[in-house]
């Protein structure tokens, strides 16, 4: 099992979710996040004075999957979330020890 | 019957300039408005605390002294409600000045209307040095502007004394109608005075002479006050007529009511463009600050200038009001919401506008009016500062500004329930 984090342009959400749903996957956490990477930011006008902007709003998807539809999950969301633009954000795939189900106790790929 | 009629014209005079009384008093709530939403949230319960005491204030100190000094009133308005022979005394004048003449009206009235004149120049000062002044340094400042630095360059003016004795600014051929220079430069140039003692806010102006952006923290309220003071503005410039109860004066109000308000739209519409030209975005805060500086531009003289002149005007002042922000930061001088150069800087522009569509007016008498009010109020407003930072102080610790105001003057936030960032 694998854990897929992304993240994505806020106004990105929506079409990921969708596209996510359509590959059969069941659920997806979102948390919204702030951050910078190679853009830096970014430099705005306030009465003709510059100001940055350090940290740009983004939303972080955590996706748990098997492995066997990993790089479907990922194709998926880099189609759903790529503008072509700067900004458009990264995913990071890391391996998952254990997943529980809380409420029946169910665990590993049964639990997804 | 002639009388009666002198009586109801007395009314419908008196009436009008108690109800244009009204909406000035509402200025100060644009003004409340305007400046909370310009200054960081941690400053807007102290800066709202600075526009209600400053209002307060100036109506006592006006009625104390200020009316006394400024129109030869009684000390504490001794004899304004008029003795028992008020209605002959009326009908009398009202007979002499003619149904067309100059108007006639209740004295109390005409005190009504300059004291919210008063508030509205101490008004201007509170943006200027917001988010870093002592609010009791700045009351005590507000006791001693509208008690006496005011009404004696009203005097100089509105009421035609001489300058301490040397010289007459009517005789050399100033004219200003409803206060460009009089209120709005006035509350500026003490606004500049107590801004050059106090210094800019912490983090406005980097060691490499770059200026840094301080964002309002509340557009919609910025907003909200500009409106405000736009609809007060008919108040100001309308009531500025004097009367309303004959054709040619009736006429005159709803010259002046249309002038100011072609004038505001003209003065954000420039601003508005000019922003978008120089920065790339359509900043709103200089499309208000355009709005105001318009105003301030055609309240010199709203009344001869054509519909197409007035916005015309109003447009110089907007494009005005934008350079000169970005001047001032220039030479960091700190203004959060820009009243310096809308009330000054366009308060003097209204005054030389004056001679372009009134001929009894004089560009050199404008000049010599500038000239007499800005070096009054600058220096006296000065002298009362440094004597006010001398003694107490006038600036908030170092500490006490990053914290914010609101607790620290007031012990109270203005969003208690927000989180800021």
């Amino acid at each position: 099992m694998k854990l897929i984090t992304a993240i994505i342009k806020p106004f990105k959400l929506d079409d990921v979710r969708e596209a996510l749903s359509d590959i059969g996957v069941q659920g997806i956490t979102v948390t919204e996040v702030k951050g910078f990477g190679r853009q830096k930011g970014h430099t705005e006008l306030y009465r003709g004075a510059e100001y940055v902007v350090d940290f740009l709003p983004k939303v972080k998807i955590e996706v748990a999957v098997d492995d066997g539809i990993v790089d479907q999950v990922i194709e998926s969301v880099r189609n759903a979330a790529n503008t072509g633009k700067i900004g458009d954000g990264k995913m990071f795939v890391t391996p998952v020890e254990q997943v529980i189900r809380i409420r029946t106790g169910e665990s590993g790929v049964e639990a997804l | 019957m002639e009388n009666q009629i002198f009586e109801l014209q007395y009314a419908i005079d008196t009436f009008y300039f108690l109800v244009c009384g009204a909406l000035v008093m509402w200025m100060a709530a644009g003004f409340a408005m305007l400046e909370a939403g310009l200054v960081r949230a941690k400053n807007t319960t102290e800066i709202l605390t600075k526009n209600v005491a400053l209002f307060a204030i100036s109506c006592i100190m006006y009625l104390v002294c200020g009316y006394a000094i400024m129109y030869d009133g009684g000390i504490f308005l001794a004899g304004i409600q008029g003795g028992d022979s008020l209605v002959a005394d009326a009908i009398a004048a009202s007979k002499e000045n003619g149904f067309g003449g100059d108007s006639v009206y209740a004295d109390a009235s005409d005190f009504f209307f300059q004291v919210v004149f008063v508030a509205t120049a101490m008004s201007i000062v509170s943006g200027a040095v917001a988010e870093r002044m002592k609010l009791w340094a700045f009351l005590m400042f507000a006791v001693v502007m509208t008690g006496f630095i005011y009404p004696m360059e009203g005097a100089w003016t509105w009421n035609g004394a001489d300058v301490f004795g040397m010289f007459n600014l009517g005789e050399l051929g100033f004219s200003d109608f409803a206060g460009s220079g009089i209120v709005h430069m006035a509350g500026a140039s003490a606004a500049l005075a107590g801004v050059l003692l106090l210094g800019a806010r912490k983090g406005k102006y980097g060691a490499n002479g770059q200026v840094n952006a301080i964002p309002g923290a509340n557009l919609p309220m910025a907003t909200l006050g500009t409106f405000i003071l736009w609809m007060g503005w008919f108040g100001f410039n309308g009531g500025s007529v004097l009367k309303l109860g004959d054709v040619a004066n009736a006429n005159s109000v709803a010259m002046v009511f249309l002038n100011t308000n072609a004038a505001a739209a003209g003065g954000a519409v420039a601003a508005m463009i000019v922003a978008r030209l120089l920065f790339g975005k359509t900043d709103l805060t200089m499309v208000l600050n355009g709005a105001l500086a318009g105003l301030v531009a055609i309240t010199a003289e709203p009344s001869t200038p054509t519909a197409l002149q007035a916005t015309l005007f109003g447009g110089i002042g907007g494009v005005l009001v934008v350079f000169s922000i970005l001047a001032l930061d220039k030479m960091k001088i700190d203004d959060p919401v820009g009243a310096i150069s809308v009330h000054g800087t366009c308060g003097l522009l209204g005054l030389l506008l004056v001679p372009i569509t009134n001929s009894d007016v004089s560009f050199s008498g404008q000049l010599i009016g500038a000239a007499t009010i800005f070096t009054w109020v600058f220096g006296a407003s000065f002298i009362v500062w440094y004597a006010i930072k001398a003694v107490m102080g006038i600036r908030v610790s170092e500490e006490d500004e990053y914290e914010g105001m609101d607790l620290v003057d007031c012990g109270m936030e203005a969003y208690p329930e927000f989180t800021i960032k």
